[in-house]
């Protein structure tokens, strides 16, 4: 996991929840952040303008675009992957 | 109070270009979502709409006209047109200074802001019709209708997103309840379907990619419509002197706010409307025998709408049939629930239930009749029709049968 991918999600996420980077743990949830489904969706679109990549997320049904969002650790994980696979 | 009747009917949306077409569609349980064809529609995740096909302005309207009517403006006029004619009336006089307009729409003239700023910021032109103003206004519509008409009363618009045309209808209502006018043309229209109209909505995360399935288990999100229905309002001594043909009684109304969040809905907002709406019209739970859902087809929508009609009910809500014909229609967000009074009106007339569409899966949390896929006919007396709007703001209407 490339520590830049991370700290720019953490960066995004702590922006959010209007906390200190520094107080974002790994295993913590959105809800734990206290980031809302309004929250969720505006992260989302500053995760897809910080990487330039495409986040399959339909707030309808937040599994079935397989971009796990249930802790920090999995949103920097899909991210990874999805710049892996989209910058190919 | 004065009693308000309904003495006229318009609409075009996708499943008709006239009221017969529309309850017909919705009598077969036809599906007016497809394809989306405008320009740039390829830069769209979001690619399926309840769209107008083969619609031309031509065929309806001059050149000049055309130059003035956005696509909302010239969807509210031929809706009115139907809707007018059905009604017999011819306004002049005193008649014309005691009737007016109040008309339901978000977006007012979408497409042509979207025209002219793509004109403008992408293809670098410094110049814009002269009419832009006068086109995209949210009035336009309204303004049109008074004009074409000769309506002098009372006439505004009114935008409260999804709930506009029964806020718009409400008071209309209102107005000829209260003496201060005979006759009101109400109802709403929407054109929201362009490139950066869906643009905005794919922003939300709340659109569907492939269907509007309301209540049913997999519902993945709305999909959205477009068109107008236009209706005449009358007080019910100054129709039954005339010998005009009812189609319905408005007999209540309710709005209220739920002051708590700017997209996600409240039960306890939306089940105070529908509770109001009944009392209004002093309408026990027993007496009503359909609800026109606001069914959207999102997850939150479609659970939080249910809880709501249960709680209004109580045991009642298991003896309700409760339909969303935006599984037709689309959403037409401020023209929506002027399409769906159709449906209202239809039960009540022709004892026939607009199904939900698309439903394929029961869900727990949406345990109600839903009247799934196939239209019922059940002869029915008393009907509501709900929209619940971002920003909290619920309004609903209670008709009777004439």
């Amino acid at each position: 996991m490339s520590d830049s991918i991370k700290d720019r999600v953490i960066a995004i996420l702590a922006e959010q929840a209007m906390l200190e980077p520094g107080d974002v743990s790994m295993d913590q949830s959105l809800e734990d952040l206290g980031i809302d489904s309004l929250g969720l969706v505006e992260s989302i679109f500053a995760i897809e303008e910080a990487f330039d990549v495409s986040v399959p997320f339909n707030a309808n049904d937040p599994t079935e675009g397989d971009f796990d969002i249930s802790s920090v650790k999995a949103i920097i994980e899909a991210v990874t992957g999805l710049v892996a696979t989209q910058a190919a | 109070m004065r009693r308000v009747v309904i003495t006229g009917q318009g609409t075009i949306n996708a499943l008709g270009r006239n009221v017969a077409e529309t309850l017909q569609a919705m009598r077969d349980g036809r599906c007016g979502i497809g394809d989306l064809e405008f320009q740039d529609v390829e830069r769209l995740s979001i690619r399926i709409g309840a769209q107008i096909k083969g619609y031309e302005p031509e065929d309806s309207f001059n050149r000049q006209q055309i130059a003035l009517y956005d696509r909302f403006t010239q969807f509210t006029l031929l809706a009115a047109r139907e809707a007018i004619g059905q009604s017999g009336l011819s306004f002049s006089g005193e008649l014309a200074t005691r009737s007016g307009v109040i008309l339901g729409t978000s977006g007012g003239g979408m497409n042509t802001l979207d025209e002219n700023y793509r004109s403008v910021y992408a293809d670098g032109k410094n110049r814009v019709h002269p009419f832009v103003v006068p086109k995209l206004m949210n009035n336009a519509a309204a303004s049109h209708v008074s004009m074409e008409w000769n309506l002098k009363g009372p006439s505004f618009t009114v935008a409260s997103a999804c709930a506009s045309s029964n806020h718009a209808m409400g008071q209309a209502m209102q107005m000829i309840r209260t003496g201060m006018a005979d006759v009101m043309i109400t109802g709403g229209s929407e054109a929201m379907l362009c490139f950066g109209g869906i643009k905005a909505w794919e922003g939300l995360r709340v659109m569907s990619k492939d269907a509007c399935r309301p209540f049913s288990a997999n519902r993945n999100g709305m999909v959205q419509g477009e068109g107008a229905a236009v209706f005449v309002f009358e007080d019910y001594e100054r129709a039954r002197t005339r010998g005009a043909d009812i189609l319905a009684e408005v007999v209540g109304f309710s709005m209220t706010s739920d002051a708590a969040d700017i997209v996600m809905p409240s039960k306890q907002g939306a089940s105070r409307a529908i509770a109001g709406a009944m009392q209004d019209a002093r309408l026990n739970p027993e007496d009503v025998a359909y609800v026109n859902a606001h069914g959207t087809g999102t997850t939150a929508n479609d659970k939080t709408e249910c809880a709501a009609v249960a709680d209004a009910f109580g045991h009642h809500a298991d003896d309700l049939m409760i339909s969303s014909t935006k599984s037709m229609h689309g959403h037409l967000i401020g023209g929506t629930g002027a399409v769906e009074l159709l449906a209202c009106i239809m039960a009540l007339r022709e004892g026939v239930i607009a199904p939900t569409i698309g439903y394929e899966e029961p869900d727990p949390e949406c345990a109600l009749d839903v009247v799934p896929n196939v239209a019922r006919d059940v002869k029915v007396n008393a009907v509501l029709s709900n929209a619940f709007a971002f920003g909290g703001l619920n309004a609903v209407l209670a008709l009777r049968a004439a």
